[in-house]
Order: structure tokens, then C-alpha cells, then sequence
């Protein structure tokens, strides 16, 4: 244990600085810069095909980039020593279709990245695996296939998978569109107590009652450029470009 | 025409003088089965590599995946086997040519190997069919768990594309089964094999082959019904 720098507070848990990223010839990301700092909840919005789930991919290296650099709680993404998959362990992640692990049960997934992963040994695992499922409330699923569960209760399990791992930070992708609307508020709940337990997160969502609820701060795209990086209030109150007021208005009509 | 008739024959001794045709077939039978579980699981190891290399993001791992499948699938199955028997030993440095040509069973070896490297080339395809057709998601979920490449393969995508091939699989085992008599032009005295020198020893030509398509399709039955078995066995409870 190392006495506590006095500057950690306010050094960023996720650093984005200036990115690009292009597939082939067609560039997706342009000159994105943002930061996400410790118990911060970010919120990436903006219209279909922006690249919300390109820049949320280039932080845990899923997705390479070709410029600019990305360090995750000081390490550096991209740098030439960095062990990639020491990094993603401690980077959780939640997919817009859960990628439960379908062979597996619902424990056994809990406890793969665990075992395999961390070394944990497996009644450790597994312990750790059932507290994580209690604390979503799916005590009672442990030993079902997550062809048996629900969406919401599968997306529940996914979001307990991550936290199996212990992560500094979450990241999400659209968690909840892949949802029936029943649902959406079930995951959202999950998320919300995350967030209010002071878990570093990086979501993207166009859930704006959620954004409003646990947000800091609301990041705006759209074709491939972070538009609009302002705290939730100048965000939803007083957005400067016109193409987050235009996306607003559309989103907030319905 | 005129046919004599006898199913007698299996029990009368063949002019090898070490037991009846009954013995004679049986040997074959062996012999069959064990060039066919050998070559298979070189076929199965091998394929299974070469298919997780063509679905690698590595450019140069999926062009050694493609050249061995398009190598060994488009050599017809009768040429590879004359060029591992006849061939290989040749241009083989000196000492290691009399060797192999020397080793004791050489044809039943070459038939292992040439028929586990050929059926290898076709399991390889299926393999990577099957890792294709899983949601690209779950390599990205394996991987950002923090799994290795290896891992991600070893516990996430290869026991879902196991579970999607496993019925091509049965076949193309099915298939290396029946390719074993392809080793008789090599002098392995298979099932085929044997029943032909039943057939010239004996002249009963229908006993003989009705007796190796009887054990052929035996085989094939017992196969099929293991694998749909296996199919129930490791289905994942809620899929479908
Ligand atoms: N593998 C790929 N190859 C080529 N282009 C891609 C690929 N993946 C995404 N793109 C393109 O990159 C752009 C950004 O995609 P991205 O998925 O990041 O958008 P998004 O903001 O997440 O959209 P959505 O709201 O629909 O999920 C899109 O124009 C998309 O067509
Ligand atoms: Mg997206």
C-alpha cells in the first residue's frame, strides 16, 4: 500500500486526447478529446452512426486507433509495453446485446474472467460471483443458461460480470436499446446504484432521464467529433451548438 | 444367372491358414478403425488450428490457414496418398527414406497421416464456419474481460462453434471412415481390402461385399447414433 498522492484526485481515469481513427479510407473519429475523471458519470450521446460506440471502444483498445493517445488511469493504451489484457481487466464493459457467454452458466460467468484472469481460486470466485448476483437481484439464477433469462435480467448478469473483475472504471454501450421498454428500468436501476456508489462510468446512452438522474457531465457527437463536452446542466439547459439543441429537441419529444 | 449361394463361407478357413473369412474380415474390420480414429485425431487437432487461423486478425496467420486448406482439399484424396507412400520417402534426406520405407506397418502409417492431414483441410473449414457464424460480440465480451487471444478461443469461442459443427463434424468423420479404403492401394489390408482377397480366394463375390457394406453401414449407424448423443448431451440448456 502506497501513501495517497495528493494529485491522484485529480489526475483523469480516462485521458482521450486528440484521436482519430479511420476504416479504410472513411474517417470516424476526428480529433476527439475528453476526459472522464475519478467517480465521474459521463454520458456520450448523439445521433446513429456518430461513433459514440467507436470512441467508447478505442478506451479499452477493442478497437484500435490510428492518432492521438488514450491512457487509462496513467497507463497508456496504445504505449508499446502496456499488457492489454492486465488493462481490460480492470476496464469493465457492458454491450448493447449483453455477449453473455452462452454455454455457460450464469455463475460460470461470473466466474470465468475471474479464474482465468485474475487466478482467483474458484470458491473465491464463486462466492464473490453469488454476492455480485445478489447484489442485481439473480440470487436465485445462478444455475441457469442465459438463454433461460430475460433480456433485462441477462443484461443485469452482464453488468455483474464486469464488476466480477473488480474495475476502476465501466463502460457501457447502449446497455438498454437493445431492451423490450419493460425492462429498460430494471438495468437502469442497476446502473443508477453503480453510479451513486461512486463507480467511475463512461455510458452511452440516449436515455436522458438517466443522464439527468446520475450524470456529471453529458459528451455530444456527432460525425465523428465530440460537438458538445459540457456539465449536465449547460448540457440539457443551455446546449451551445445547434446540433446538440436539434438532437435534443428530438429526443426529448418522445 | 447362376450363382452358388453360400453365407456358409464366413466360417470356413481361408487360405491365409490363420482362422475362417469371418477372422480374415475382422482383421480388416480393425484395421479400419484404427486408421480411422488415428487420422482423425490429427484431422480434428490440425483442423482445428488451421480454422482458428483463417479467423484470426493476423493477415499472415489467415493466408497459412487458407494455402493448407486449398492445398490439401483440391489434391484428389487417391494422389496424396501415392505421393506420402511413393513420394515422400524419397525426397526425404537418405537415412529417413530407407527408415520409413523399412518401418514395420509403413501403409497403415501413411494412411494415418495422409488421411489425418486430408480430412484435417476439411474440418479446418467447418471450424472456421462455425467460429464465423458466432455473434462477433462475444470475441469483444472474452476479450475485454481481459482473456487472452488463446483464451478467448480455448473457453469462449471454440465450445460454441464445437457445439454449432458438431453434425458436418459427424459427417466429415463419416467421410474420413470411408476414405480408409482408399489406403488399400497403398497395401493396407483394410476392411475393402480384405473383403476383395475373400472374394478372389473364395469366388463368393456377393457373401464377400454384402459382408464389408453390412459392416460399413453398422459402423456409420453406431457413429450417428453417438453423436446425437453427444448433440443432447452438451446442448446448452435455453438456446433455440
Ligand atoms: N467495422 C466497421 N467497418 C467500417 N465502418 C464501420 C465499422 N464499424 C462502424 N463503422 C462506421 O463507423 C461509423 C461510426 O459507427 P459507430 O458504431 O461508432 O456509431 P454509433 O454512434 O455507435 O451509432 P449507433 O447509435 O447506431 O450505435 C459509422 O458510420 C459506421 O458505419
Ligand atoms: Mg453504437
Amino acid at each position: 500500500m502506497s501513501a495517497i498522492d495528493p494529485q491522484a484526485s485529480a489526475k483523469p481515469m480516462i485521458a482521450i486526447d486528440n484521436i482519430s481513427k479511420w476504416y479504410g479510407p472513411v474517417q470516424v473519429l476526428n480529433g476527439c478529446t475528453t476526459q472522464v475523471t475519478k467517480g465521474e458519470v459521463v454520458v456520450v450521446c448523439g445521433p446513429s452512426g456518430s461513433g459514440k460506440s467507436t470512441l467508447i471502444k478505442t478506451v479499452n483498445a477493442l478497437e484500435p486507433i490510428q492518432k492521438g493517445a488514450i491512457t487509462v488511469d496513467g497507463i497508456g493504451v496504445q504505449a508499446k509495453g502496456t499488457n492489454l489484457p492486465k488493462l481490460r481487466a480492470r476496464v469493465g464493459m457492458v454491450f448493447q446485446h449483453f455477449e453473455l457467454f452462452p454455454h455457460l452458466s450464469i455463475i460460470d460467468n461470473l466466474m470465468l474472467g475471474q479464474c482465468k484472469v485474475l487466478g482467483r481460486a474458484k470458491d473465491d470466485a464463486h462466492d464473490r460471483g453469488l454476492k455480485l448476483l445478489g447484489r442485481v437481484g439473480l440470487s436465485a439464477h445462478s444455475h441457469k443458461y442465459p438463454g433461460q433469462l430475460s433480456g433485462g435480467q441477462q443484461q443485469r448478469v452482464a453488468i455483474a460480470r464486469a464488476l466480477s473483475m473488480n474495475p476502476i472504471v465501466m463502460l457501457f454501450d447502449e446497455p438498454t436499446s437493445a431492451l423490450d421498454p419493460e425492462m429498460v428500468g430494471e438495468v437502469l436501476d442497476v446502473m443508477i446504484e453503480l453510479a451513486r456508489e461512486g463507480m467511475t462510468m463512461m455510458v452511452v446512452t440516449h436515455e436522458m432521464g438517466f443522464a439527468r438522474k446520475v450524470a456529471n457531465r453529458v459528451v455530444f457527437m456527432d460525425r465523428g467529433e465530440i460537438v458538445e463536452d459540457a456539465t449536465k446542466d449547460d448540457f440539457f439547459d443551455k446546449p451551445r451548438s445547434e446540433r446538440a439543441q436539434t438532437f435534443l429537441s428530438k429526443i426529448l419529444a418522445h | 444367372m447362376n450363382y452358388n449361394w453360400n453365407w456358409r463361407i464366413f466360417f470356413e478357413p481361408s487360405p491365409e491358414g490363420t482362422g475362417t473369412y469371418a477372422d480374415m474380415l475382422l482383421s480388416g474390420l480393425s484395421w479400419t478403425i484404427a486408421t480411422a480414429l488415428c487420422s482423425w485425431i490429427i484431422a480434428f487437432s490440425l483442423g482445428s488450428l488451421i480454422g482458428v487461423l483463417r479467423t484470426l486478425p493476423s493477415r499472415g496467420a489467415q493466408r497459412v490457414g487458407t494455402t493448407y486448406v486449398e492445398l490439401f482439399r483440391n489434391i484428389p484424396l487417391l494422389v496424396q496418398m501415392f505421393l506420402w507412400f511413393y513420394v515422400v520417402p524419397e525426397i526425404l534426406p537418405g537415412s529417413w527414406g530407407t527408415w520409413l520405407k523399412q518401418l514395420p506397418n509403413s501403409s497403415f502409417y501413411t494412411a494415418v497421416i495422409c488421411l489425418g492431414f486430408f480430412t484435417a483441410s476439411r474440418v479446418a473449414e467447418q471450424v472456421r464456419t462455425g467460429i464465423e457464424t458466432l455473434p462477433r460480440g462475444q470475441r469483444m465480451a472474452g476479450t475485454a474481460l481481459g482473456l487472452t487471444t488463446w483464451q478467448t478461443y480455448r473457453y469462449v469461442l471454440l465450445p460454441n462453434a464445437y457445439r454449432v459443427i458438431l453434425p458436418p463434424l459427424t459427417s466429415e468423420f463419416l467421410n474420413n471412415l470411408k476414405n480408409t479404403s482408399v489406403a488399400l492401394t497403398i497395401g493396407l489390408l483394410e476392411l475393402t481390402a480384405r473383403a476383395r482377397s475373400m472374394q478372389e480366394f473364395s469366388s463368393q463375390v456377393f457373401e464377400s461385399f454384402t459382408a464389408a457394406t453390412v459392416i460399413y453401414l453398422g459402423i456409420s449407424l453406431i457413429v450417428v447414433t453417438v453423436s446425437s448423443k453427444l448433440e443432447t448431451r452438451i446442448a446448452v440448456p435455453g438456446s433455440r
